[in-house]
């Protein structure tokens, strides 16, 4: 298991090299200059542009900077934004909770919801539940999320009046942060309005960030059940007599998780990128949305640290789902 | 979750839950978080909107006009050579307090002197703290700035090296606000400087109570502000909460206005004014922006040097289909670049109505009886003076086309349109402006003066030298009246020698709930929220 595990984590470490090589050169190669855009139609003398360019260390020949920027993220230094003067780390651990927060409700609701219907899809293969699932898993999945989020706040909030427009939680209720996570953070401070509100303020970006991840899941499952449900041992243990239940339950399921384990880890990555739509429409303090703002401002170390810790965010997700097979499936644990 | 923590947030928090104050808050949605809470780093409206509400300044612009007004400085003198601005400051003006510092004193000359030199001076101990970046002080201010001198403790005087008119208007815009030296030196003391920056204390109508970055702004109102003294109820803060409500989708701003999760929703996309009319709770304000929205012929490509062509194209032009089709029908077509909301807007003159047939006789006059080939910029940003700078585009690619002009259109992302258009590499290009303050040279000066061709702000290269010598007179002398004369007949020679070719004078709108009270669109710097209360 020791082994399996270092194999795992020494992938890690070129992964996380191609990622500070992308995310420093392709914002570089997109054109527009971040002073310039900052200035905006004003404009801005040119003397200070070459001072404010000797500042920022745009100066300096590419690779140059590269190596700076390299030798200052091994120090966990990731920079200040151009924009704002504010250190990156700060403002992206200040911004991730709300990310997170998001994207844990919507990948629960997604597996709360994709995984039982993946499944009674497969068991009832071909009934016009089949059918109803996998047609509504295309239609979540082909959904543009910007279009979707809006009809949701349109039905939900501004014609039925039940949901909140956008945002975290209703302008009355001001909760200190401790842990960042406003749902548990106004339990500890003991506001249940709050949390009410909270909560309330989750479902429609949830369900619009769990949308795509939820139809994947739903069609992963009853793909992986179908072909599980087709084995000799499935037959064996019905042969056997075994309840339908704990056929599918013990001896299915378990088998067909392997590759829908996969896509779950996958999906995270899908999560921060559909974060970055969802937050914008609803109005959501995270980082998908900061982000957005980074890259219209072409704020360089806003860009390459954010894009970097999502980067680690998402390897250390998918190393854990890589570790998790191990659990799950002995067979990888111990292959050579 | 980013919140700075101020003063009494606590109590805030459990007067607001209490709902006790509820019907006395103003929630308004705005469209982003500002790029820094100390104005003097900031070019953008954001930062100006948050400290419109913290700090005042020596001097402010009425709200919803263009008139300066007393504020700090409660009069002024300006010596005759015009070089020398003495302003004697309010008495009793309190500062607003936060954890870390409560303010033993009032407002003195050593505020506006620190507030100044903070930028001014490179040796400062405040200079580098936060940024060196003053780009309005060091670009509109700096230039003409020779000292700031404290005269007494009510007395500050500023002396310039050279006559500037429009100082008094440059010194209302929000990167001019007035800070603290009392805090300023406390926070040193502290080893803390950058809170100077990140936890504001102003004298303005309200205190910053929290930010949350992306989320909400946090004011409550002061309660014995100056104003109250001053008898002044239109700069008085009449809510005792104002929370902006960060909303950058501008639909997600409508649906909030709409069902009331706020009452007055900013920025409005143009395809939703019809539904917000017909909603019966909701009022639609507008006015005429202080904008310039025009095409910039190279006059330093050829065949734009010749005023006969630029004249042909502008009369090959469907401005007014043009404001139907990308301005919705809200912008008004104008022949003048200063615009309707500033004084000195010259409303005698004219547009050159759309006739191909006399463009067609003037492109022959000049020997391109079959046109020309040429390109045309289209703006890539959806800005208040240019809704949508494609379809302008397609529209007058058309309309040219007719004459025989065949425009190719180009883009590019926008800093790099900005770059490229300060180099002068279009022929032919959409750019536009907005004032920041209240004087017709601030425009003229950067975008059509003939010393903006050196620099590049002159998009159009446009160089007329009777209208640069008159702008350079203008801002040597003070006398307004004298000075109106001078711009109307700047509109004039800019019309006569179609400097270039204006679009319109787009409108601003704000949906407002119908219990909102006294909201006055403001077109020049932060957006005050003084003078507003909502009804019972």
């Amino acid at each position: 298991m020791l082994r399996f595990i270092l194999t795992r984590v020494s992938l890690v470490i070129p992964t996380f090299i191609g990622i500070t090589l992308l995310a420093f050169f392709l914002i570089r190669l997109v054109p527009g200059d971040p002073i310039e855009t900052m200035a905006g139609e004003r404009g801005i003398d040119p003397a200070r542009h070459e001072l404010l360019r000797k500042e920022f260390g745009f100066d300096k020949p590419v690779l140059t900077q590269y190596g700076i920027y390299i030798s200052r993220v091994l120090q966990g230094d990731l920079g200040k934004s151009i924009v704002t003067r504010e250190s990156v780390i700060s403002e992206f651990s200040a911004l991730f909770p709300a990310t997170i927060e998001l994207a844990l409700c919507a990948i629960f609701l997604a597996l709360a919801i994709g995984l039982p219907a993946g499944i009674l899809a497969a068991v009832k293969r071909n009934s016009i539940f089949d059918h109803g699932v996998m047609g509504l898993s295309l239609t979540g999945y082909s959904m543009p999320i910007f279009w979707w989020g809006l009809l949701l706040i349109l039905l939900f909030s501004v014609q039925l009046g039940i949901t909140p427009v956008s945002g975290r939680i209703a302008v009355q209720y001001y909760i200190e942060p401790v842990t960042g996570f406003l749902t548990i953070d106004s339990l500890l401070a003991g506001d249940f309005g709050a949390f009410k509100s909270a909560l309330s303020h989750l479902v429609l970006p949830a369900i619009v960030l769990g949308t795509v991840p939820l139809a994947v899941i739903a069609r992963m499952t009853r793909s992986a059940m179908l072909e599980v449900l087709g084995e000799d041992y499935i037959r064996t243990a019905r042969a056997k007599g075994m309840a339908p239940l704990r056929v599918i339950a013990l001896h299915a399921l378990r088998n067909a998780l392997i590759p829908v384990v996969t896509v779950i880890g996958l999906q995270v990555g899908v999560l921060f990128t559909g974060a970055i739509l969802t937050e914008t429409i609803f109005s959501w303090p995270g980082v998908g949305k900061w982000l957005i703002e980074a890259i219209s401002r072409r704020d360089y170390p806003v860009l390459q640290g954010g894009t970097l810790l999502i980067g680690v965010v998402v390897m250390s997700v998918n190393l854990l789902v890589d570790l998790l097979y191990g659990l799950i499936n002995p067979r990888i644990r111990h292959a050579r | 979750m980013k919140i700075r923590h101020f003063a009494a947030a606590a109590a805030v928090a459990l007067a607001l839950q209490a709902g006790a104050v509820a019907a006395q808050t103003l929630v308004v949605c705005s469209e982003a978080s500002p790029d820094f809470l100390n104005p003097q780093f900031s070019s953008q409206n954001t930062a100006y909107d948050v400290a419109a509400q913290i700090y005042d300044r020596l001097v402010a612009t009425e709200r919803g006009g263009s008139q300066i007004i007393p504020s700090l400085a409660e009069s002024w003198t300006i010596s005759e050579d015009g070089l020398t601005y003495t302003f004697k400051l309010r008495s009793g003006v309190k500062w607003h307090a936060n954890k870390a510092f409560t303010p033993t004193r009032g407002l003195t000359a050593d505020d506006v002197v620190f507030s100044f030199q903070r930028m001014f001076d490179e040796n400062h101990p405040y200079h580098k703290v936060g940024s060196t970046n003053y780009q309005f002080f060091n670009e509109i201010v700096r230039p003409s700035l020779k000292a700031v001198e404290k005269v007494d403790d009510q007395t500050v005087r500023l002396i310039l090296s050279r006559p500037y008119a429009p100082l008094l208007s440059a010194l209302s815009v929000e990167p001019m606000s007035i800070l603290s030296a009392e805090y300023g030196n406390a926070m040193l003391k502290a080893n803390t400087p950058e809170q100077v920056n990140q936890a504001p204390i102003g004298t303005g109508p309200f205190s910053l109570l929290a930010y949350q970055k992306d989320a909400t702004i946090r004011f409550r109102a002061v309660p014995d502000h100056w104003t109250k003294a001053a008898g002044n109820p239109d700069r008085m803060a009449l809510v005792n909460d104002l929370i902006f409500v960060i909303t950058p989708d501008a639909s997600v701003r409508f649906a909030k206005v709409k069902s009331g999760e706020c009452q007055i929703a900013r920025y409005p996309n143009p395809g939703d004014l019809p539904a917000m009319r017909a909603d019966p709770n909701l009022t639609m304000l507008s006015g005429s922006i202080a904008d310039q929205s025009f095409l910039a012929f190279n006059q330093q490509k050829k065949p734009f040097d010749d005023k006969r062509v630029r004249e042909a194209l502008v009369y090959a032009t469907n401005i007014p289909a043009i404001i139907d089709a990308v301005y919705q029908g809200t912008g008004k077509q104008t022949a003048a670049i200063v615009p309707p909301s500033l004084w000195s807007h010259h409303e005698g003159l004219k547009p050159r109505p759309y006739d191909p047939e006399k463009a067609k006789a003037l492109l022959a006059e000049a020997g391109l009886p079959n046109g020309f080939k040429t390109t045309l910029w289209a703006i890539p940003v959806v800005r208040a003076y240019m809704p949508n700078g494609r379809r302008a585009a397609e529209l007058i690619q058309a309309d040219w086309a007719k004459i025989g002009v065949q425009a190719e259109i180009q883009s590019f992302e926008w800093g790099e349109y900005l770059k490229r258009g300060r180099a002068g590499d279009h022929e032919v290009g959409m750019f536009g402006y907005t004032w920041d303050y209240p004087d017709p040279s601030q425009i003229l000066l950067s975008g059509w003066h003939c010393d903006g061709v050196k620099t590049g702000a002159n998009r159009a290269r446009w160089c007329n030298k009777e209208f640069s010598d008159l702008l350079t007179k203008a801002n040597t002398i003070t006398d307004q009246g004298e000075r109106t004369k001078m711009f109307l007949r700047m509109q004039e020679i800019f019309q006569e020698d179609v400097g270039g070719l204006l679009f319109a004078n787009a409108q601003a709108f704000t949906p407002v709930r119908k219990d909102v009270k006294d909201y006055k669109i403001h077109f020049f710097g932060g957006q005050p929220f003084t003078g507003v209360s909502l009804a019972k």
